[in-house]
């Protein structure tokens, strides 16, 4: 045959190979989604987001693993998003260097890369036994914010580094400090990717589920952790504790997790639901992150 | 004044025994072909080399009778009297406003009117006020690369330096904005000291007071625009003035 048939022919295989490959990874999270959706939506009623988990199925609700996820985000991210970034500006900016800055930063981009049932390991290690934090929703989320840390730090230095030097010099020329530069010049700029990076690294977060079994997180709980801020009828009218932060939680994949390997059919009509408000987060979060940075390329363009 | 300036980059030289007076209020060029060293030396004389690592330095650069390298020199306050405009624009992705407020605002600088009065100031001296003055809140990268190279002028200006380095300050703009930089030079020479680098050697002619000529990490030659230019003593001066290489 033709040399010259012969190369178009397999042009044209590689093309249908191409098409093929995309189109089966598609086709497989569709039909996924698809089956979940028509499985789990006949249980999406108020109901099932205001009730506690239950023995009997059509009464189960994930109102307690809902607002241990919110709980747990919060903590996260109050912890993993001023370390991280202030981690990332340091190794970027301020460190020399030198071999132990490149020590560091090889380990922190293998920490990125560690299964996360292993952050449990040490989140059960540290802060449920050494700290006595017990199985609280503090433990969960230092443990998830270990977790996160690697993939903020390292996010942050991306963003940082997509900075043009000659921003730095223009900075430096006008006499501003190391600080100021950083402050005014390179946080505004890099914003955009570092809140990209932080919602991407936070929605990994949310459905992870191996670290807070492993840390003692409870499937069952029938009630809520206590409100931070309560309103009184008498003066000071408003009451602050943190107390809820030691109380035991569960979160939207474990819930899930412990629905799936119920063998009641009603509960797996739970765990679909569940799946659907846990995708439907994850899946708003990550539009959040590509929203936030479109707006900001448009906007920066060196 | 600069005595026996050696520079190097890790080990390797790239500035050899340099020594310049340079007066004030007149214009210094540096001229010379690509990799002496020109803007080494220039960058050295506001520190802002010491933000590349493995850069080092011996010698002095003396700057209203202080070394500039001496340990007590703070030298964020030298870079705000020691201007610098570099050989592409690089404006902050701000405001044109915000561009030339911030040397004062990280000076603790914030009324509004000063910092509105340096604005106008510094853009009329950098004669950019008249194109911009109806919408100093666009944009600076929306500028045109002359005009963001105006405003990299004016921002230095407006943290009311006496020196102003400018390194190839027109590599990177067109014809009739180089003829506006080359006018704005000549105009701010009356109140400041200005060295410039440039490839160009008729900027160099047109612009400058005084020219030194680099080659290789050392000065081959230095003196008045005119002789260095009319009657060069080097041979190799000579050589590169008339084109015959570089």
């Amino acid at each position: 045959m033709n040399r010259r048939i012969i190369n178009r022919r397999l042009d044209k295989a590689f093309k249908i190979l191409g098409i093929a490959s995309t189109v089966f990874g598609l086709l497989v999270l569709v039909v996924l989604f698809v089956n979940v959706f028509l499985e789990g939506r006949s249980r999406l009623t108020w109901d099932f987001f205001s009730s506690f988990p239950s023995r009997k199925p059509e009464l189960a609700g994930i109102l307690s693993a809902l607002v241990g996820t919110i709980w747990l985000m919060v903590i996260t991210g109050l912890v993993a998003i001023p370390l991280g970034i202030g981690a990332g500006i340091y190794l970027e900016e301020y460190a020399k260097k030198n071999r132990l800055t490149n020590f560091i930063e090889i380990n922190i981009a293998n920490l990125a890369g560690v299964p996360s049932i292993i952050y449990g390991l040490l989140g059960l290690g540290i802060f449920v036994r050494y700290l006595k934090l017990d199985r609280s929703i503090l433990a969960g989320g230092f443990t998830l914010a270990l977790l996160v840390l690697p993939v903020i730090i390292l996010s942050t230095r991306e963003a940082l580094r997509a900075i043009p030097f000659s921003i730095r010099e223009a900075s430096y020329a006008l006499g501003a400090t190391k600080w100021q530069t950083v402050r005014y010049q390179l946080l505004p700029a890099s914003l955009g990717n570092i809140m990209t990076g932080i919602i991407l690294a936070m929605s990994r977060a949310v459905g992870e589920t191996a670290p807070l079994i492993t840390i003692g997180a409870l499937t069952y709980i029938a009630f809520l952790p206590q409100n931070p801020i309560t309103f009184l009828e008498k003066f000071p009218f408003i009451h602050f504790t943190l107390r809820g932060l030691l109380d035991p939680f569960t979160a939207l994949p474990i819930q899930i997790f412990n629905w799936v390997s119920r063998p009641q059919k009603g509960f797996s009509t739970n765990a679909a639901a569940g799946i659907i408000v846990l995708l439907g987060l994850t899946l708003a979060m990550n539009a959040v992150a590509i929203i936030l940075r479109h707006r900001y390329q448009k906007k920066i363009r060196w | 004044m600069i005595r026996q300036l050696n520079a190097f980059y890790t080990d390797k030289e790239v500035l050899k025994g340099i020594n310049i007076d340079i007066l004030s209020n007149s214009v210094t060029a540096i001229i010379g072909p690509s990799g002496c060293g020109k803007s080494t030396f220039i960058r050295s004389l506001n520190r802002i080399n010491d933000l590349i690592p493995g850069f080092r330095i011996t010698g002095e650069v003396i700057y209203r009778d202080k070394n500039i390298y001496d340990k007590d020199v703070d030298v964020d306050d030298l870079r705000r009297r020691i201007g610098m405009v570099f050989q592409k624009p690089n404006p902050f992705p701000k405001s044109i406003y915000e561009n030339i407020a911030y040397g004062l605002r990280i000076y603790g600088i914030n009324e509004k009117q000063k910092l509105d009065e340096a604005v106008e100031s510094s853009l009329k001296k950098a004669a950019l006020w008249d194109e911009v003055k109806d919408n100093l809140n666009r944009n600076a990268l929306t500028l045109s690369g002359g005009q963001q190279q105006r405003l990299c002028i004016a921002r230095a200006l407006a943290t009311e330096p006496d020196v102003l380095l400018l390194d190839e300050p027109c590599s990177a703009t067109d014809p009739i904005s180089t003829a506006k930089i080359e006018e704005l030079i000549y105009q701010l020479k009356q109140n400041y000291t200005i060295v410039i680098v440039t490839h160009n050697m008729q900027q160099a002619a047109r612009v400058s007071d005084q020219a030194g000529f680099f080659m290789l990490g050392e000065l081959i030659e230095f003196g008045k625009t005119e002789d260095i230019f009319k009657a060069p003593k080097d041979k190799r001066t000579e050589d590169y003035i008339t084109g015959r290489f570089g």
